[in-house]
């Protein structure tokens, strides 16, 4: 481990070399906007919302995958990348069926967040109107698969910290969904332990607590990694 | 809850669960026997059902989910059992130039079914390929396994009406 | 099995040299044409770090598509720390219209281990994974049987031809998904995963398979390897042109008179290769584009007939090399229509992680749908040209970023197709429902 200098949008910084350009980013108050990453979970590197422009190479890097390394200079914020994550959030809101207005989650979840944020003020790309479920089997929570957006936290939390790994992707492509067990009701699964973390990393309202309505679904995922830490030292 | 110790007595008295255990076996039992397993099951039974994806889940270790996310994954696995007969068009770039996708419509026209369904009388699979990697021969349609290069509709539906009159 | 008969070539036969002479079940025979002489001679008189400067100056690129340096990958992972070393033969040939892989590993199942096994050697691995089709049965059972006579012989297992070098090869088989020929999502499949690629760095000579240092090189790119270690680097590096070394093996498809296999040297011209080894365009028709590179490659039109074949010039023609598959197109087909056609399958094979790739793909392949129903506007088709460029800049692995290619190949060269089916609601070739419905609106 060294620590190397390095500039972002302009400013010094300086950091290890172990650490990601979002991590370094985040420390000095620079923001840099994500959907899949989460404090404490493996990376996906899947949303790419957090794509930063590096001096030197002409491909766009995932700020949460990279690591730093001395005299890099990075820009987060240029009008190009503004415009993709702008695409990309209307991608998400295309692919599913997003009803703000009456969704559990309606000011406070992370994709209308980062839609205000970014300054999506309309969707320029055609709704795709897919067919999906809900899931209301479970005694305690739900999934609503309109609102998903594959992000994949739940699976991984469920797999890194919970260790029951309930949930996984099924299928592929435009037609991917979360999955519990064999695809079986949630409310059947063998594996749930009913802890209810893929709830409260999930982002949107697509995973939620029963018997909340719309706008009550606060979440906090802050125990995550405060669970990552504790359960490291343990061992 | 499965119990995790032991290795899982097959499902049921069929035979064709040796190989499939015998698959499973000869990987050491590890998690990164799925794949070649779950070939093992399509190969013996013809398709992978849940039975079998319990049954895999149980002897290899694996979450539930991640034998159902592998076996949806890859387009070669089926998931419901599939006609006496198949005939498998090829879509690959060759094909589609040589007209594949009429000779599709024509035989989604005889059968009466989609691409990835089965007849009413469970007599023809209608299904399609990438690419069989017999691009000279296009467009190519395999009929229970036997490749017929330059095939033509009318000789391929001609193959499939014998099949669906034997029901 | 059916069998093509690979052309009669003039020109330097390496990957297919000895065409037809062999029986590829037999290891006598392939013995007979100096198999193993290569591996022989590496085990018992060069070190590693010789047998990678062999490769290295030879100037071998890899045969898979993107063109890498071969000796320089060997070196990174010889150089990489960690045991033990995984080698992956990658003959997950998925490109549709491209069958050099299955052809190669079926003719010549030996020669493929042969490279394999030097490579192992070189690098310090001790074992190896070839994952295959499971589409390719003949190529299983030959590479299968290969691997058992080889074991019999002592040329592969352990102490192979006395030396202290020990080294064993698996079968794997794909299960249909063309996102594994991309290597990070390969060795998920190995690991027995989803097919999921994850971003790198760590790049695989680093962190591979099971977390180890892991070298994969295409079919092709192992077959090249005995040939050039018994002849040499100099005389590998004789032939082609000055960045793209050797030949290339090509699988001739589509609208020509005499498809099938062919091997030329880099450097070849596409007039060379369509005309007088294909024979041209049958039935009188007038030749329209070659595509090359599969789903991520292009459209190459007639303009561009004399241009040399090699990594450099097929990028900067807005195509891409590819595995090696090259399909004919003549008058008869709509430019619009296969760009549709390429969409729909990378829309189809798409792993769905990444949100470019998943949804970009499926929105693009609509806006393709509305242009040749004939229900597009301009306004559809600047969408479709942000949307080519969103995907490729933006999107995970190779898949998502070359997915747009064939759309802006055959925009920049038959941009003309596109405003005939927007504007004039037309399609030139006579072949998309637009055209259908023109001609019911003129007979009505």
């Amino acid at each position: 481990m060294t620590v190397v200098t390095l500039k972002i949008d302009d400013r010094d910084v300086s950091g290890r070399d172990d650490e990601t350009i979002l991590e370094i980013a985040r420390e000095n108050g620079i923001v840099i906007p994500t959907l899949c990453y989460l404090e404490g979970l493996s990376i996906a590197g899947a949303c790419r919302l957090c794509l930063v422009e590096v001096k030197g190479t002409s491909k766009l890097l995932p700020a949460c995958a990279t690591r730093v390394s001395e005299g890099m200079e990075i820009h987060t914020n240029s009008e190009r990348l503004t415009q993709y994550r702008r695409t990309i959030i209307e991608m998400l809101f295309a692919e599913g069926n997003h009803i703000c207005s009456v969704c559990v989650s309606n000011g406070h979840c992370q994709l209308q967040d980062a839609a205000v944020a970014l300054g999506v003020d309309h969707i320029g790309v055609p709704y795709l109107h897919p067919h999906r479920h809900v899931d209301a089997s479970h005694e305690l929570f739900g999934i609503d698969h309109n609102r998903c957006i594959l992000c994949a936290r739940c699976v991984r939390v469920c797999d890194e910290v919970e260790g029951a790994h309930t949930w996984d992707v099924g299928v592929r492509g435009i037609e991917a969904r979360v999955v519990t067990d064999f695809s079986t009701p949630w409310g059947d699964s063998d594996t749930c332990t009913s802890c209810g973390k893929c709830v409260q990393v999930c982002p949107t309202g697509a995973l939620f607590a029963k018997g909340k309505s719309a706008g009550e679904m606060t979440k906090q995922s802050e125990f995550v990694e405060y669970l990552v830490a504790m359960r490291g030292r343990r061992s | 809850m499965q119990p995790i110790s032991t290795k899982p007595a097959p499902p049921s008295d069929d035979k064709r669960w040796r190989i499939v255990t015998a698959t499973m076996r000869r990987h050491g039992f590890r998690p990164d026997a799925l794949v070649e397993t779950l070939h093992s099951v399509q190969e013996a039974f013809g398709y992978i059902d849940d039975v079998a994806m319990r049954f895999i889940a149980r002897g290899l270790q694996l979450p539930p989910s991640r034998v159902y996310g592998a076996a949806t994954f890859y387009n070669y696995f089926m998931l419901k059992p599939q006609g006496e007969h198949t005939c498998v068009v090829c879509l690959g770039t060759a094909c589609y130039i040589k007209g594949a996708s009429d000779l599709l419509a024509q035989l989604e026209a005889v059968t009466g079914v989609k691409p990835g369904e089965t007849t009413p009388d469970k007599q023809v699979s209608l299904l399609t390929a990438r690419c069989m990697g017999a691009c000279g021969l296009a467009p190519v349609a395999v009929l229970d396994g036997e490749v017929h290069g330059t095939a033509d509709a009318k000789s391929v539906s001609a193959k499939l009406e014998e099949w669906m009159r034997h029901d | 099995m059916i069998e093509e008969r690979p052309l009669f070539i003039p020109e330097q036969n390496i990957v297919l040299e000895h065409n037809g002479d062999i029986d590829p079940e037999v290891l006598e025979d392939y013995s007979k044409i100096e198999g193993f002489t290569a591996l022989n001679h590496v085990l018992t008189e060069m070190t590693p770090p010789e047998v990678i400067d062999q490769v290295s100056r030879s100037g071998l690129r890899g045969r898979g598509g993107a063109g890498y340096p071969t000796g320089l990958k060997w070196q990174t992972v010889a150089k990489a720390p960690g045991t033990p070393k995984y080698i992956i033969c990658n003959g997950d040939e998925g490109d549709p219209g491209a069958f050099m892989d299955r052809n190669v590993m079926e003719a010549y199942p030996f020669k493929v281990l042969e490279g394999m096994t030097i490579a192992a050697y070189a690098i310090g691995a001790s074992q190896g994974f070839l994952y295959v089709r499971a589409e390719y049965p003949l190529a299983v059972q030959r590479l299968k049987n290969a691997i058992r006579q080889m074991e019999k012989h002592n040329l592969l297992g352990k102490n192979i031809a006395g030396t202290p070098f020990s080294f064993d090869v698996d079968v794997r088989l794909g299960a249909g998904a063309f996102v594994c020929g991309e290597e990070t999502a390969l060795i998920a499949s190995i690991e027995g995963r989803r097919g999921n690629p994850r971003p790198r760095p760590p790049y695989p000579a680093e962190r591979g398979l099971f977390g180890c240092p892991t070298l994969i090189n295409n079919v092709e790119t192992f077959a090249n390897i005995a040939p050039l270690l018994r002849k040499g680097a100099e005389w590998f590096a004789s032939i082609g042109t000055e960045k793209s070394k050797g030949t290339k093996v090509f699988a001739l498809s589509g609208r020509i008179a005499r498809a099938g296999l062919i091997e030329v040297p880099m450097g070849t011209t596409l007039r060379e290769i369509v005309f007088d080894i294909g024979g041209g365009i049958p039935d009188g028709k007038a030749f329209k584009a070659v595509q090359t590179g599969g789903p991520s490659g292009g459209c190459i039109p007639s303009d561009y007939l004399d241009m040399p074949v090699d990594y450099e010039s097929l990028l900067k023609l807005g195509s891409f090399m590819g595995s090696g598959g090259m399909i004919v197109m003549d008058e008869t087909s709509c430019m619009v229509d296969v760009a549709r056609y390429f969409m729909e399958f990378c829309m189809s094979e798409s792993c769905g992680k990444c949100v470019p790739c998943r949804v970009g793909t499926a929105q693009m392949y609509q806006l393709l749908t509305k242009i040749v129903n004939g229900d597009a506007t301009l306004n559809d088709l600047a969408l479709l040209e942000s949307l080519c460029d969103l995907v490729r800049n933006t999107s995970l692995c190779g898949l998502g970023q070359g997915a747009p290619n064939p759309v802006l190949s055959t925009l920049r060269y038959f941009r003309d197709e596109y405003i005939a089916h927007i504007v004039d609601k037309r399609c030139p070739a006579g072949v998309c429902p637009v055209h259908k419905r023109e001609h019911q609106e003129v007979n009505a």
